[in-house]
């Protein structure tokens, strides 16, 4: 399975994900420049996680003008696998590629540290290897993770089963419903705050992530 | 603009003028002037330190690289380049971009050097958080760190912060930085080849930080120094990120012969020691300089200390190659000059010469001869200390704190897991991080206890040394380097003067002894306030080798029925601890004593049992002594212990003084034979003290009950002080 991996500047998980994809999960994987007008041949892309433009004005809120995310919106609409992973999923949400928004941490601090998460939707592509309603230890590390949506929106994507993950306990920054990860309705474009390529080796502590994408993998 | 005159408002002495006058044979330009001041300052030229800064070794059981910015080790095949670096003044004029720019500043000098920056430390003082201003700067370093470091995509993974009064008006901020790459990869920053291109990347110039060095670094803080706020520069992360992945790029290419970031005294800084190192000279020409603003003067362009800014020698013909790179990462790169033979560094501005002066009279600062006076601090008579009633209440009271309560609100701000590689979070005694596709792996911290060496110089900076290595040790590794961070006050007032010798030799001594070399490092002078200078704080950074990173250890308690062990001695030492200074209001000495040998002995010991994989848990003794760390174990685990002491010393001495050379280790049952013929092959005194057990810590000695307290109360009193 050949993955891409969007490089916008100031992303700093890319490499990150391109390790995990490469050396653990042995996959084909090649780095996506920003400026570049094409995205063919990937069976799955991936935003990750990082600063993109520094962040600047609002998470996510220059990367989607970037010119590759034409053709990232072009291949979600034909079925392509997205996913986007922290600023990522900021991302696909200014994008529009996501329902609803990331505000502040409720906090207003920026937060680092594992925190448990319940597996709510594992009919999707994305994570069909977990249990259902398991309870899974991945990281998180943002500023800006806290998820809000409309009433109706809220309906929608519990109607859908669109909410995917969800944090266990305490809910670390706020968010709406204690929504960790949501899919689109069609399932195959997916945006999380936590970190999955963060936990899929050992010697990191946990190996909580690697099912996320060894699901993708399994289907292919 | 500047005057001749104004030299001494630019930090000269009447004599350094004089030597200027006389290595030019002529009136200095401002431009020159403002160079010579600069360059000549304590921050970057280190003319009061110097001295005793050559008796550091720079040889150790690992090959030593000491680079012109930075320095590291060799360990199979790959260089390990680490550096701490000071950015105090500006934290407490501007606590957020201070400490940002601190980051950006120590990073920069690591990625310099061909090398990836792989993970950030800090080592943070402040006064006491009772002054809302204290909790101002904590809040605004913390937010600083957090906002640069995490943009970056640096992991910040460990560092200290200590509070005392003595930083009330001066709080420390010292960063270190850690990069790797393959030997062969490395970098220089020299300016070579005849006619080679001088070319200038990354952020244009502005008017911020004017003076940083020699104006703010270079004296103490008197009253108003808000004043001195648009000397602090103002960071940027993103540009800093982009910076670092174009230069990385850059140096790939293998046209990149030389290069140094523009940190303290910015262009001029960096363009006189490349060319200084590099035995030759540089003709600039500095309307190509990319400026922000307009009406800038020519010396105001060579002072300026605006960030992200690189100084690169290119080989002639191939800057094209270099400005791609740098144009895709969305960053400027402008031919500004050539190298040429002639020992000097020529500078125009408008068509006029405004610098003409030979490179190495600008590099090589004036070393100079500091008086120094003995200074003797009171000691404790020891009987004259009440002894407590309540131990338990005692315990709590130290867990909370500041100075050890956990200090996990301010790292969980920080990233400390970007980059994949971090084995052991901070938190611990040290953090350890992985090298991808190596079996081995790193450890890193950094200490100073410096409530020890204002008692004891000498003696203080030896246990700060030694702490870091027992530290690294409790990992699983193998101390190999140090680079420091020494902060003093003013260097020009004798019983100042002496802290910073005795404790300069303290390092040296021990460094020499256990072959660690003392790769890099800097000298933070003048940090006094009204009410005084600080601590004397001779920061040490270390890293160490886990040869199996699999093997690596945690402090936390892990099996109920684990033995529980006590390498080292108990001794009757209160002087210094925290239990006196807290308990009973008194920064009395003498610190603990140190004994290398058996320090190193009780270090091999633990080394070698970690490494055969028999250890399940290891935690160094520090602040707080012997039940502060029991507590800590206890805590991190989630796991209760019984323990029962025989030793015949006061009991407040036994459970929170700070004997040095101790590390409580635990053990499963059936590893206790194997572990016992290490200890007595390394002569280590040990004792078998307890068993990990229920939810509760309760310690006795001989038939008394000292401490019982469940889980739920120490971690009240522990993780609720600092939020």
């Amino acid at each position: 399975m050949k993955f891409g991996i969007i490089v916008f500047p100031g992303s700093n998980c890319d490499h990150d994900c391109f390790h995990v994809i490469k050396n653990v999960m042995k996959q084909p994987v090649e780095y996506i420049w920003h400026a570049d007008k094409k995205l063919d041949h990937f069976d799955c892309v991936i935003l990750p996680g990082g600063f993109s433009y520094g962040d600047y004005l609002r998470s996510g809120a220059i990367a989607r003008f970037a010119k590759i995310m034409d053709p990232v919106k072009k291949y979600a609409d034909r079925g392509g696998k997205v996913i986007g992973i922290c600023n990522g999923f900021q991302i696909l949400c200014e994008a529009g590629l996501l329902p609803g928004a990331l505000h502040k941490n409720s906090s207003l601090r920026f937060i680092c540290k594992d925190v448990k998460l319940k597996v709510t939707n594992n009919k999707t592509a994305f994570t069909h290897l977990y249990k259902k309603n398991q309870s899974v230890t991945i990281p998180i590390a943002h500023a800006d993770g806290n998820y809000v949506c409309d009433k109706k929106t809220l309906k929608e994507i519990k109607k859908n089963r669109q909410i995917v993950f969800t944090y266990l306990g305490n809910n670390p920054n706020g968010s709406l419903a204690n929504i960790a990860g949501i899919c689109n309705k069609a399932g195959n474009v997916l945006g999380m705050m936590p970190h999955p390529e963060r936990v899929c080796e050992q010697i990191l502590g946990n190996t909580d992530g690697h099912p996320l994408f060894e699901s993708l993998i399994s289907i292919q | 603009m500047l005057t001749k005159d104004a030299y001494r408002e630019l930090g000269l002495t009447d004599q350094e003028y004089k030597n200027i006058l006389k290595i030019l044979k002529r009136d200095p330009t401002p431009t020159e002037l403002a160079m010579f001041s600069v360059e000549w300052s304590e921050h970057c030229g280190y003319p009061r330190s110097r001295k005793y800064l050559k008796l550091f070794s720079q040889d150790g059981k690992y090959e030593a690289l000491v680079g012109e910015d930075s320095g590291g080790i060799v360990y199979d095949g790959m260089a390990i380049i680490f550096k701490m670096e000071s950015h105090n003044h500006p934290s407490q004029v501007e606590p957020r971009q201070g400490a940002a720019t601190g980051i950006g500043g120590v990073v920069r000098d690591i990625f310099t050097a061909g090398v990836r920056p792989i993970a950030c430390l800090d080592s943070l003082r402040f006064g006491e958080l009772d002054d809302p201003y204290n909790k101002f700067l904590l809040n605004g370093v913390v937010d600083g760190i957090s906002f640069y470091g995490n943009c970056i995509g640096v992991p910040t993974i460990g560092g200290e912060i200590y509070f005392n009064n003595c930083y009330s008006g001066n709080c420390l901020v010292n960063a270190m930085c850690i990069g790797i790459a393959p030997k062969e990869k490395l970098a220089r920053g020299k300016a070579v080849g005849i006619g080679n291109t001088i070319l200038y990347a990354g952020a244009k110039t502005g008017r911020d930080g004017i003076g940083g060095c020699s104006v703010l670094a270079s004296s103490e803080f008197k009253e108003g120094e808000e004043e001195k706020r648009p000397t602090v520069q103002v960071g940027d992360p993103f540009l800093e990120k982009c910076l670092i992945e174009a230069t990385l790029e850059a140096l790939d290419t293998g046209v990149v012969l030389g290069i140094k970031d523009m940190g303290a005294a910015g262009l001029t800084c960096s363009s006189a020691e490349m060319a200084a190192a590099g035995g030759v000279g540089m003709k600039m020409d500095l309307n190509k300089v990319p400026l922000r603003e307009e009406g800038m003067e020519p010396y105001e362009v060579m002072m300026s200390e605006s960030q992200e800014r690189m100084l690169l020698c290119v080989k002639k013909g191939k800057e094209k190659i270099i400005q791609k790179i740098y144009k895709k990462w969305g960053l400027e790169a402008v031919a500004i000059g050539i190298v040429v033979k002639e020992k000097k560094l020529t500078i125009d501005w408008k068509g006029k010469r405004v610098c003409n002066s030979p490179t190495f009279a600008l590099a090589d600062a004036p070393i100079y001869d500091m008086p120094y006076k003995k200074v003797q601090q009171p000691s404790v008579q020891i009987k004259k200390i009440k002894k407590p009633k309540d131990l338990n209440k005692v315990l709590l009271q130290l867990l909370s704190s500041p100075n050890i309560a956990s200090k996990k609100a301010v790292y969980e701000q920080y990233d400390h897991m970007v980059q994949v590689n971090t084995s052991i979070y901070p938190g611990g005694d040290a953090a350890v991080i992985r090298v991808k596709g190596k079996k081995w792996g790193i450890a890193a911290t950094t200490d100073c206890n410096s409530l020890y060496c204002f008692l004891n110089p000498y003696k203080g900076a030896q246990i700060a040394v030694a702490e870091a290595c027992r530290n690294l040790v409790v990992t699983g590794a193998d101390p190999a380097a140090v680079t420091d961070c020494l902060n003093f006050g003013n260097p020009e007032k004798p019983d100042r003067y002496y802290y910073f010798k005795r404790s300069v030799e303290g390092i040296a001594d021990i460094c020499r002894a256990w072959e660690l070399p003392v790769v890099s490092g800097n000298v933070s002078f003048y940090n006094e306030s009204p009410s005084g200078a600080i601590f004397p704080t001779p920061a040490i950074g270390m890293i160490g080798i886990l040869p199996d990173v699999e093997r690596r250890c945690t402090a936390d308690f892990k099996n109920n029925g684990d033995i529980i062990i006590l390498l080292g001695l108990n001794k009757e030492e209160l002087g210094g601890s925290e239990y006196l200074r807290v308990i009973h209001g008194r920064e009395e000495g003498p610190p603990p004593d140190l004994n290398l040998k058996l320090e190193k002995r009780v270090q091999n010991a633990c080394y070698s049992a970690i490494s055969l994989g028999i250890v399940n848990s290891a935690h160094d003794l520090s602040e707080g002594g012997l039940a502060v760390s029991l507590a800590e174990a206890v805590m991190f685990g989630n796991k209760g212990a019984h323990i029962s002491l025989n030793d015949n010393i006061r009991l407040d001495a036994l459970l929170f003084g700070e004997s040095q050379s101790r590390i409580i280790l635990t053990v499963s049952p059936k590893n206790i034979f194997p572990l016992k013929d290490i200890f007595m092959l390394n002569k280590v005194p040990f004792h078998i003290i307890g068993k990990v057990a229920g939810k509760k810590l309760d310690i006795s000695c001989g038939k008394k009950k000292l401490v019982n307290q469940p889980l739920t109360m120490l971690k009240k009193s522990y993780y609720n002080t600092i939020k």
